[in-house]
């Protein structure tokens, strides 16, 4: 019989943060410049060269240490990490080792149908990002583009605290949309401003012991991180029952084959003999300068999503969509503001908009730089549905309308014709044309088919182009069909 | 007046600004003196007469216009390890053997800006590791007084040739004494300012916690100049400190009155040649004269600093040289993969000392080794600190001697890495506790060599440090006595 275990799981995250500039220079830190546009002797490690900090990066770290309940060392340390690669000019990385410049914090998570539960964190500490070496463009021999080489990452290290693939896509999704509310990241897992490793193991289920630890690499999207967890935890499941044993290793997730497999590349034993940058001094973070960026940090999203279940009366999984993204928060605000109808405009925002912004992709992953329509405009239509002068059906066609003309809604259910039919004249004339043309189905129903009176509703409204109030349709179709 | 190249920068800057002379005459007469004497002392790897001239036509020009820096017009020397635009900068190794600088140093750009004239760039250890120049890739220098003795390191070529009258200054380095050991071995006057005095952006470091650059001339004065022309901070090095600079030349007094001076003992212990005793003592017995009160002193973890320098400046040194890995600049050799490719440049580009070092600090940063190793010597170079730190509330400056020997012959200590380390014996705690050391003339062996006073001052005061030496050598003569081996 197969013995039942338990997962551990730890994920490590490197997020590239938006300052203008490098941390250890003044170079553009922007993506997508021409190689080796942004560099400079710092960068490029020219013999001589020094590293200068940015304060912006600390005020980021500190943003997101702050956001994640973190507690923010008065005293940290820069170190060295040494180690060759073309990628990395200086063979050595500057990072944080010993003093990190967060501790502790912990993310709540809610995954779908689970109670929410926090995921603790070891430590956020900063560091520069390497450059990127592009194999098989000229010929035998490798380039190395040092554009990103100086790019301030913040790496976020989870405690082994999840155990499902669901609860770790859950925590990336949750701490992607913390740093995107904080302008920190831009969380972009394709184009590698938001990378994640995970450190997965499995030991039977109500044992303390971990087990052997295998780290997931090249995972390049939330579905990646998810999938490649769990074929990682059937394999070493397998392994397991089959009496084998785990090897401590690398491996990577081939995202064609859906299967994750030994690093190709030699694994070293690395000694990265860490130790404190001689060249930087130990940075000194005042209360005074903390207090300062807890001052401006904005509404966070579970604050946020417990305002909107309080005063908007709406359900938490609405919520939770509504404030995952900081601009759709704002959207729906907005609108919320020029109608007060919350979970009216909660389900357009959540149905029609979004969908209009996936399928246009008017996204990019910090802002959603153009909406389908306004959040006035949003908001008015649905003001016109609640005071009946345009059914929900017509409301499906003015929205429509507004996003390919950008029109005021009244103005469209105006010039179209398109008000709501509530008078019993014109709604009972359509009715009675209909029965006319349904003689037999007026006879089923009335010797017992109830079913039918949804066709004769749908014929109505067919016959009024949709206009006739469906409540006033009900009432006198029943009447009629009684008659 | 004798040959214009033996000015002494003071003497050339008055010279200069009542346009006695022309810094094109000056630097012509400098040029000329290089070239009649560098083909036997191999001062200098690079020699830049077109660049020099232009600068001094430059100077001339700003001179004639009125108030010009006091280094207007000055021909000096850079060491190469300190990096100057458009020109090659090789730091002794012939893995940068080929470096063109694509940008210059702060203390070049200062020099420069000033109106300072270039001469060339002048030989030392490769990377600043070593106490003799001998581990250069290009040229074992020689010193002035005896061909046959080394000019001691690593700043050997700015020590010869300002000994030798091939400029009127120079910057060196040190780390561990290099600017201090070759000013003694060649009867100049040398100055280690406090760290974090000068910036090291620009400086190719061997050891980034120890590394400082600093001025070597023929009197203190001329010392004082050059480090007002280069001290102060520099927001491109994070180490460097932004605190107000004194003019260091005004700060020079004859008087020592009131000034209370230390003697360490632990510095006059076996190994020390008797004669290098007898003139530092006689030099005690001089600043007493002067007016300072001398108190014999102890500095108890002396004993332990040769070891914790070892250790730290390996460390940060095996480091500080991984970027040199034939991707980006300087030496490559071919290899058929990545890691052949490295391993091949680096045996290749490096001498013998410097994969000594890098492999021994490797070894102190290793997992296992660190607690015991590195941040053993940490322990230590704190408690070397305190000990000076201790002595300088009572004291205003420590006296000892700069080396424990005079010059030795080329070749003598090659073979034997221990006991060239020991040539750093009384000055690598200097650069472990941060302060500003002094070495100028203090007397000459039987053979005729130089010996070096080694004068040690409070964090920051280099003007303390410059006013006990600058009375010193005004009471003395021993800087005015030439080099003899090369004639004018």
């Amino acid at each position: 019989m197969a013995m039942e275990y338990e997962a551990v799981i730890g994920l490590e995250v490197h997020a590239e943060m938006l300052t203008e500039s490098k941390v250890f220079c003044a170079c553009s830190a922007k993506f997508g410049a021409p190689p080796n546009e942004n560099t400079c002797p710092v960068c490029l490690a020219m013999p001589g060269s020094l590293p200068v900090l940015n304060r912006r990066v600390v005020e980021f770290a500190i943003k997101a240490g702050l956001a994640i309940n973190c507690s923010i060392a008065r005293y940290s340390r820069w170190a060295r990490k040494n180690y060759f690669y073309p990628d990395l000019p200086k063979g050595y990385q500057i990072s944080q080792y010993e003093l990190p410049l967060c501790t502790g914090g912990w993310i709540e998570i809610a995954p779908e149908g689970a109670a929410p539960r926090r995921i603790r964190l070891t430590r956020i500490h900063m560091e520069e990002d390497t450059g990127k070496n592009i194999h098989d463009a000229h010929g035998d021999a490798s380039l190395v583009d040092f554009n990103r080489c100086g790019v301030p990452l913040l790496e976020i290290v989870s405690e082994p605290d999840m155990h499902c693939a669901a609860e770790a896509g859950a925590y990336l999704r949750k701490l992607r949309s913390l740093l995107r509310y904080l302008e920190v990241c831009d969380g972009n897992m394709e184009e590698g401003s938001f990378r994640c490793d995970a450190n997965v193991s499995i030991r039977p289920r109500g044992t303390t012991e971990l087990g052997t630890k295998v780290e997931v690499k090249n995972m390049n999207s939330f579905r990646a991180v998810e999938k490649a967890i769990a074929f990682e935890l059937e394999r070493q499941a397998e392994v397991l029952d089959q009496g084998g044993r785990l090897t401590q290793e690398t491996r990577h997730w081939d995202p064609d084959r859906e299967v994750t497999r030994p690093s190709r590349s030699k694994e070293f034993a690395h000694d990265y003999r860490y130790f404190p940058d001689p060249d930087l001094l130990p940075l000194v973070v005042s209360d005074a300068w903390v207090e300062a960026v807890r001052g401006q940090l904005p509404e966070l999203p579970d604050e946020r999503r417990d305002r909107f279940v309080r005063d908007y009366v709406i359900p938490t999984y609405d919520a939770e969509v509504l404030t995952s993204r900081k601009d759709v928060a704002d959207y729906y605000e907005a609108a919320v503001r020029a109608h007060n109808n919350p979970k009216a405009l909660s389900n357009w925002v959540m149905g029609d908009v979004l969908r209009l912004v996936r399928e246009r992709k008017l996204d990019d992953a910090l802002v959603i730089r153009a909406w389908p329509v306004s959040p006035e405009h949003l908001a008015a239509m649905v003001a016109m549905i609640d005071s009946g002068q345009i059914s929900g059906k017509i409301a499906k066609t003015v929205f429509e309308e507004m996003v390919t003309s950008g029109t005021a809604p009244d103005r469209i259910v105006a010039e179209k014709g398109l008000t709501q039919v509530t008078d019993d004249g014109p709604i009972q004339a359509a009715i009675e044309s209909v029965l006319a043309a349904n003689t037999a189905k007026v006879d089923e129903y009335r010797s017992g088919k109830d079913k039918l009176f949804g066709f004769f509703v749908g014929q109505v409204m067919k016959a009024t182009q949709g206009k006739a109030n469906p409540q006033k349709v009900n009432e006198l179709l029943k009447a009629m069909l009684a008659g | 007046m004798s040959a214009l190249y033996r000015l002494t920068i003071d003497a050339a800057r008055r010279a200069l600004a009542k346009r006695e002379v022309s810094a094109v005459e000056l630097t012509e007469a400098v040029l000329a003196r290089i070239e009649a004497t560098d083909g036997r002392l191999r001062s200098f790897i690079t020699v830049t007469p077109e660049a020099a001239l232009a600068q001094a036509r430059a100077a001339d020009e700003r001179l004639s216009v009125g108030a010009a820096p006091p280094l207007c017009g000055i021909p000096l020397a850079i060491k190469d390890v300190i990096l100057t635009q458009g020109i090659r900068s090789t730091a002794g190794s012939k893995i940068l053997g080929n470096f063109i600088a694509p940008y210059n140093a702060t203390v070049t750009q200062r020099l420069l800006r000033d109106g300072a004239v270039c001469v060339g760039k002048v030989n030392c250890d490769e990377f600043a590791m070593g106490s003799s120049t001998e581990n250069s890739a290009f040229a074992v220098t020689r010193n002035p007084w005896n061909l046959d003795c080394v000019p001691g390191g690593s700043s050997g070529g700015s020590a010869s040739a300002v000994a030798a009258a091939q400029c009127l200054g120079a910057l060196g380095t040190d780390t561990g004494g290099s600017i201090r050991q070759p000013a003694a071995c060649c009867g100049v006057v040398g100055i280690k300012p406090t760290y974090g005095r000068v910036s090291r952006y620009g400086v190719v470091a061997y050891a980034s916690s120890l590394d400082q650059v600093g001025p070597l001339a023929r009197s203190v004065t001329d010392c004082a100049h050059l480090l007002n022309g280069i001290a102060g901070h520099d927001p491109r090095d994070s180490t460097s400190i932004n605190r107000a600079v004194p003019d260091f030349v005004a700060a020079l007094g004859t008087d020592l009155k009131g000034l209370r001076l230390g003697l360490p003992q632990e510095y006059f212990v076996e190994g020390i040649a008797p004669e290098v005793e007898q003139s530092v003592r006689k030099a005690v017995q001089q600043l007493q004269a002067l007016g300072a009160r001398v108190d014999e002193v102890s500095l108890p973890h002396t004993q332990y600093a040769i070891a914790a320098y070892y250790l730290i400046a390996t460390a940060e040194a095996s480091s500080n040289l991984a970027r040199y890995d034939g991707i980006k600049y300087g030496y490559r050799a071919e290899g058929d993969a990545l890691l052949e490719m490295y391993c091949r440049t680096r045996a290749q580009g490096f001498g013998a000392e410097v994969k000594r070092r890098i492999m021994l600090g490797t070894y102190a940063l290793s997992s296992g080794y660190y607690d015991a190793y590195y941040l053993k010597a940490q322990k230590v170079r704190t408690l070397i600190r305190e000990d000076f730190l201790r002595v300088l509330e009572t004291c205003n400056a420590i006296v000892t001697p700069t080396t424990p020997t005079t010059a030795f012959p080329i070749g003598e200590k090659t073979s034997d890495p221990l006991q060239m380390y020991l040539e750093d014996v009384f000055t690598v705690s200097v650069n472990l506790a941060g302060l500003p050391g002094l070495s100028l003339p203090c007397g000459f062996d039987r053979r005729g060599l130089p010996i070096g006073l080694q004068i040690i001052g409070r964090p920051f005061d280099e003007e303390t440090t410059l006013r006990v030496g600058h009375a010193y050598e005004q009471a003395t003569e021993w800087h005015l006595r030439q080099a003899g081996a090369i004639e004018d």
